[in-house]
């Protein structure tokens, strides 16, 4: 009996089961993965088929004319001086304008509101300002500046940058502050400090970090605007610092030259896109850096 | 007033395994608690609490967990007014003034008691910024004085020969002992009278228990210390006076010798001797 029992040995029921269940689920483990990878892929090879196009296309409309010469009329080599410094300008005042208010209703909102009923609307307005539709803005600010006046111009395109900053900042200085842990706020009023030098001595530098990566990734966000622009400060052709007459702005310009039928044209408007996005992308990795060396 | 006239020669006494290293007699009451009563909402936390807290001497506040021993700490320096909802009622008087009162100049209060957290909760700024950040709150000193004051301060904290050639660096760097002593290097920099230490070595290694356990002793010369903690070893090694605290109330408060030796109440001895809590 027993001598059977052990000529018998060999995979029981169980073990069967479990060796093709086992071999079921390897099976979908790799299914699973190659789809995964496969995903992956897919969405790779479209990111590095612009970046490729970008790159290569911009390099070729890029030359030292680009950075030393405005934009002229098709066919007399111009560059794209004044787009540049037209959106250094504008992204400058926009977040200039921006943060500090972003800064100050990031504050109200996660050391003042406690949940009151003034704190909510305002966290909710911001946060549907968020993600509005830029060109609403951008007939936001012609409605409020440039109908008024009765002319297209620099600031107003700066303060349309700014309505899109704010919100940006709000969150993001809201969220840094609030995960300042109490004890720290509680140690320094134990030391018989008032809020407001809590805040700004003790909390904002807690928070510094991250407060400066969102207004970092606010100032990468509309360096690309063109929406926005379009109905304030238009766009110009010609060289001008004037805030009170329309600026040029690499966006806007892209967005007129990439249509034209004039080859050169074309390619300053790639050469302007590969500088937009070398830019932005110098911003987020400066982001990524100083939220790593809080970490 | 001097404390060594007070001081019996009774021998350390012991009970339950935890023996009392203060034989002191009790000093004359700093701070007067008298009917406190505190209130998360409408939740009772404090029930009719009436403690003197003796002038430069440690009192230990122990008790198990959600006994108020705490939520008592922080009425003394009116850290409950953060929080809306939580109140509290009766008197608590330091040197003729009710802490509690609704006059009080919270700030002021503040400098004059000082409060040390469970976990070490350095400022994220250089070391000597973190002691000079109090001082600039309630005093105006030149360089040479905010200097001195800041070697004092870390050397009554028992630190200065650790940090003395890094005080420009950031005190997030400083270990979880090191950064502890600075909070009460920080705490003593604004000269205080009073120390509140709310469990200060719950976080710490023994090493570093013991380094603050010896700096408690050492500052009892200038400053009225009141200490929450668990640990009724670190109470009978630390504290002068030792209250005990349940549900809310205050059981029993006497001198740490007594207290460890004759506990009057059944809930006093039977914490001391580990039957619950």
């Amino acid at each position: 009996m027993s001598a059977t029992m052990i000529g018998s040995i060999g995979p029981t029921k169980d073990q069967r089961i479990s060796k093709s269940l086992g071999r079921r689920r390897k099976l979908s483990n790799r299914i699973v993965s190659v789809l995964c990878v496969l995903a992956t892929v897919i969405g790779l090879v479209f990111l590095a088929s612009i970046l490729f196009t970008l790159f290569w296309l911009g390099f070729n409309g890029l030359s030292l004319t680009v950075f030393t010469t405005s934009t002229l009329p098709p066919g007399s080599n111009g560059g794209l001086l004044n787009a540049i410094v037209g959106s250094l300008i504008q992204t400058a005042i926009g977040t200039a304008i921006g943060t500090p208010i972003g800064l100050m209703v990031g504050t109200y909102l996660a050391e003042y509101a406690h949940g009151s009923a003034i704190g909510n609307a305002v966290r909710f307005v911001s946060d549907v300002l968020l993600s509005a539709p830029s060109i609403l803005i951008g007939l936001f600010v012609y409605e409020l500046m440039v109908a008024p006046w009765g002319a297209f111009s620099g600031i107003a395109g700066s303060v349309a940058l700014a309505v899109i900053v704010i919100p940006i900042v709000v969150r993001t200085t809201e969220d840094m502050l609030r995960l300042i842990p109490v004890s720290l706020r509680e140690a320094a009023v134990a030391l018989g400090a008032p809020k407001w030098l809590v805040i700004t001595k003790i909390c904002y530098r807690a928070a510094k970090d991250g407060i400066m990566t969102g207004i970092l990734l606010a100032v990468a966000r509309i360096a690309g605007e063109t929406a926005p622009l379009l109905f304030t400060s238009l766009g110009n052709l010609n060289w001008s610092l004037s805030l009170a007459k329309p600026m040029a702005s690499l966006p806007v310009t892209i967005y007129q030259y990439a249509g034209s039928a004039f080859q050169d044209w074309v390619q300053l408007a790639w050469a302007g896109a590969l500088l937009i996005t070398v830019g932005v992308l110098a911003l987020n990795i400066l982001a990524r850096l100083l939220l790593r060396g809080s970490k | 007033m001097d404390t060594t006239t007070n001081q019996t020669n009774q021998a350390p006494a012991s009970f339950g395994g935890v023996e009392a290293r203060s034989a002191a007699a009790l000093n004359p009451s700093r701070i007067s608690i008298r009917n406190l009563d505190f209130f998360y909402g409408a939740n009772k936390a404090l029930k009719g609490i009436n403690l003197d807290i003796p002038d430069r001497q440690v009192t230990g506040m122990i008790g198990p967990s959600g006994c108020g021993k705490s939520t008592l700490l922080r009425v003394l320096n009116r850290m409950y007014d953060l929080y809306p909802g939580q109140r509290a009622t009766g008197e608590a008087i330091l040197d003729g003034q009710n802490i509690i009162g609704k006059d009080t100049d919270l700030n002021a209060l503040r400098a004059r008691i000082g409060m040390v957290f469970q976990k070490p909760t350095p400022f994220p700024m250089t070391i000597y910024d973190n002691i000079a950040f109090g001082v600039r709150l309630h005093e105006r000193l030149n360089k040479a004085e905010m200097d001195e004051r800041v070697e004092w301060s870390i050397s009554r904290a028992a630190l200065w020969t650790e940090v003395k050639d890094r005080l420009n660096t950031s005190a997030m760097g400083l270990s979880g002992g090191q950064q502890q002593r600075l909070c009460i290097a920080r705490t003593i920099a604004v000269r205080p009278d009073v120390i509140l230490l709310d469990e200060p070595t719950s976080a710490l290694d023994p090493i570093s228990t013991l380094k603050i356990e010896e700096l408690i002793d050492e500052l009892k010369s200038d400053f009225t210390i009141v200490i929450v903690t668990h640990n009724m070893q670190q109470a009978a090694r630390c504290a002068d006076q030792v209250a005990f605290f349940y549900i809310g109330e205050l059981v029993e408060v006497g001198p740490a010798a007594r207290m460890f030796t004759a506990p009057k109440e059944r809930r006093t001895q039977e914490y001391i001797t580990g039957r619950f809590g």
